[in-house]
């Protein structure tokens, strides 16, 4: 027993040194946002001395323009979530089950495409934005300079995670459920949608979170295919705000940082149990 | 309902699942698929279900090919071996799901679930969880399912596999008994040849994908067409000997190395008329005995043989024995305290021997 003592302390000590560069890290980012200027850890004053603490750096969430920015990228997450949370479960589902003409190229031809990095595709995407936004009527919301066009970028390079994630959850489940669910008189689509996707539920939840915080933390995409302030988001917000200020204000972009930062907070609080399901153990139940 | 199978086969891209198998059971018939595993009964099984489509041949229900018939629409109920039950739904939402699906109205959903538990004897556990139940109380659930909608044919898929033994007595015991007093047609698959003989009007052999043979159990036991068969049904399985049929003053002996036993006089007849230099001959292990007060040596059906393996059984034991070279096994009574290494004298009852022939591995006594 004695050994499992000196273990766990091993192990508290070794969690406790290498969790100490992140806390310094968020420490210093969150007295910064609150001084003019910082030596280290402690806020300073114009004279040299520790002190000069302002809510000044805040000032921006009187702005309408960090809101519509919090606004885009919450749209931009939200809409990948349920392309990519739609596309993946069928599209998964599919692939898990079904034997099609071109299923195995598809499969292969999806695993190769999630290794290309999306600069390389941007120049391509670029003109099929374009192409996209002369489309009559939808045109301007999906094409070039859109949020929804940005969206529609994110959701395409984000699918071959989500499809090859999705057909491995649904892979796991046993075919006698599926059988026996259309001996007790449901069709394709209703084993899909009430035997199936309530099986691969932690699935959903990981791919969900995983695509929220990919279209939330999104930059290249929308920093590439958007045009000025109107369409932008947090990320490419905080860009335009180190560039467009000189000198710069590290400490005002410390908190725009920290206050993209919040809602990505409340979400992991309240789905900390949720996640920590998931990696334990995948799939619950039988 | 009545359903014929005929020359219904499956292949996958040149691998046989099920070659040609026909076969009709009759309305109401319990009827058991038996086989080792990979030998086409649940293949076959998922045909009729209608899961799989048959490459050739046809499946009949009432007279009428369904082939062509969705699952949901053949008015078949199905119980499968991993239970297959709905993990998210509650045990009321399990059994109740066929009904929901049809739109039945609430009221009646509730009395039909709530009749069909009662009569599994987990009437009390509708609102239950499926993980909260144990496994014998899931194959209920699942066998309530499958009867809820009142089917006209019933499909087991090994359902009672995943029980412990005491379980599967009882549970073999109600599934015969339900299906006797609902009178509903069933399918029954199963690799344990017990539950086969037990509960079953007429078993279909399988081997290999091919019908070895489809007949009642006791002509099975006692008049297998095939060695495939004789060695299948029975447990412990029957003792196969190469042997020559000698007549020798008026009498038939079978003759092979150190064997050499009397025949009775028509199965001897009938196996010499195969004209075979070498047939196989078979005897069940419960058909040898050793030597002593009630079982006395027997001129022409003694031989000695030494004692290898002892398996007690409880109430018998399995002996595996050599006689010279060739081994058999041999099971009996456990008050005669046989022993490893021990000498014995066996005496053959000889009156239910069978004989194959070596090529085609087809009985010479009955076809």
């Amino acid at each position: 027993m004695g050994s499992g003592k000196t273990g766990r302390f091993f192990s508290y000590a070794f969690l406790t040194l290498s969790i100490v560069p992140i806390l310094v890290g968020y420490t210093w980012l969150v007295i910064a946002t609150v001084s003019t200027r910082t030596r280290g850890l402690l806020p300073i004053n114009a004279e040299g001395g520790i002190g000069g603490l302002t809510l000044g750096n805040w000032s921006f969430v009187f702005e309408s323009a960090i809101w519509s920015a919090m606004l885009n990228s919450l749209l931009i997450a939200v809409a990948m979530v349920i392309g990519v949370g739609i596309a993946s479960t069928s599209g998964g589902y599919a692939l898990s089950r079904f034997k099609f003409p071109g299923r195995k190229g598809f499969l292969t031809g999806t695993l190769v495409l999630h290794a290309f990095k999306a600069e390389m595709l941007l120049i391509a995407i670029f003109f099929v934005l374009r192409w996209l936004g002369e489309i009559p009527l939808i045109g301007p919301y999906i094409g070039f300079n859109s949020v929804g066009g940005v969206a529609l970028v994110m959701v395409a390079l984000e699918l071959p995670l989500g499809i090859w994630l999705m057909k491995g959850f649904f892979d796991n489940i046993s075919w006698d459920m599926e059988r026996a669910a259309m001996i007790d008189g449901a069709g394709r689509f209703r084993v899909w949608w009430q035997i199936m996707l309530p099986q691969v539920r932690p699935g959903i939840a990981a791919l969900a979170l995983f695509t929220f915080i990919a279209g939330w933390n999104a930059y290249l995409v929308p920093f590439t295919f958007t045009i000025g302030t109107k369409v932008a988001n947090m990320p490419v917000y905080l860009n335009q705000l180190i560039s467009d200020t000189a000198p710069v204000n590290w400490n005002q972009v410390a908190a725009v940082g920290l206050f993209q930062m919040i809602p990505l907070i409340i979400f992991f609080i309240f789905t900390q149990e949720l996640l920590l399901n998931i990696y334990a153990g995948g799939s619950k139940g039988t | 309902m009545r359903v014929e199978l005929e020359n219904l086969s499956k292949a996958w891209d040149g691998v046989v699942g099920a070659d040609r198998i026909t076969l009709d059971i009759a309305d109401g018939e319990f009827v058991a698929f038996l086989g080792p595993s990979g030998c086409g009964k649940t293949t076959t099984l998922l045909m009729v279900a209608g899961i799989y489509k048959p490459s050739g041949g046809t499946i009949k229900f009432d007279g009428h090919v369904v082939n062509e018939v969705a699952p949901k629409d053949r008015g078949i109920g199905m119980v499968f071996q991993s239970y297959a039950l709905y993990p998210h739904m509650t045990v009321f939402g399990n059994i109740s799901y066929p009904l929901r699906i049809q739109k039945v109205n609430k009221t009646e959903i509730k009395e039909r679930v709530q009749k069909v538990a009662d009569m599994m004897g987990i009437g009390d556990l509708l609102d239950r969880k499926i993980v909260q139940l144990s496994g014998g109380q899931q194959q209920r659930v699942s066998l309530g399912r499958a009867l809820v909608k009142e089917p006209q044919l019933l499909l087991f898929d090994e359902p009672l596999s995943n029980l412990d033994a005491r379980l599967r007595l009882t549970m073999r015991g109600e599934i015969k008994r339900l299906q006797e007093e609902m009178g509903i047609t069933a399918i029954y698959v199963t690799h344990d040849q017990v539950e086969a003989m037990t509960m079953a009007d007429r078993i279909a052999v399988m081997s290999g994908g091919v019908l070895q043979a489809y007949d009642v159990p006791t002509d099975l036991y006692e008049h297998p067409k095939t060695q495939f068969v004789a060695g299948f049904v029975g447990n412990p399985p029957m003792n196969f000997f190469d042997v020559e049929i000698v007549a020798m003053d008026g009498e038939f002996r079978a003759k092979s190395g150190s064997i050499d036993l009397a025949l009775p006089r028509d199965r001897a007849e009938k196996a010499a008329a195969a004209g075979k230099d070498k047939l196989i001959m078979g005897v069940r292990p419960e058909d040898i005995y050793l030597v002593d007060d009630a079982e006395p040596a027997a001129p022409g059906r003694t031989l000695t043989a030494a004692i290898e393996v002892v398996e007690p059984l409880g109430r018998e034991d399995l002996l595996g024995v050599t006689v010279n070279d060739v081994e058999m096994r041999v099971l009996v009574d456990k008050t005669k305290g046989a022993a490893v290494g021990d000498n014995v004298d066996l005496v053959f009852d000889m009156s239910s021997v069978q004989f194959f022939d070596p090529e085609t591995e087809q009985s010479v006594l009955w076809t």
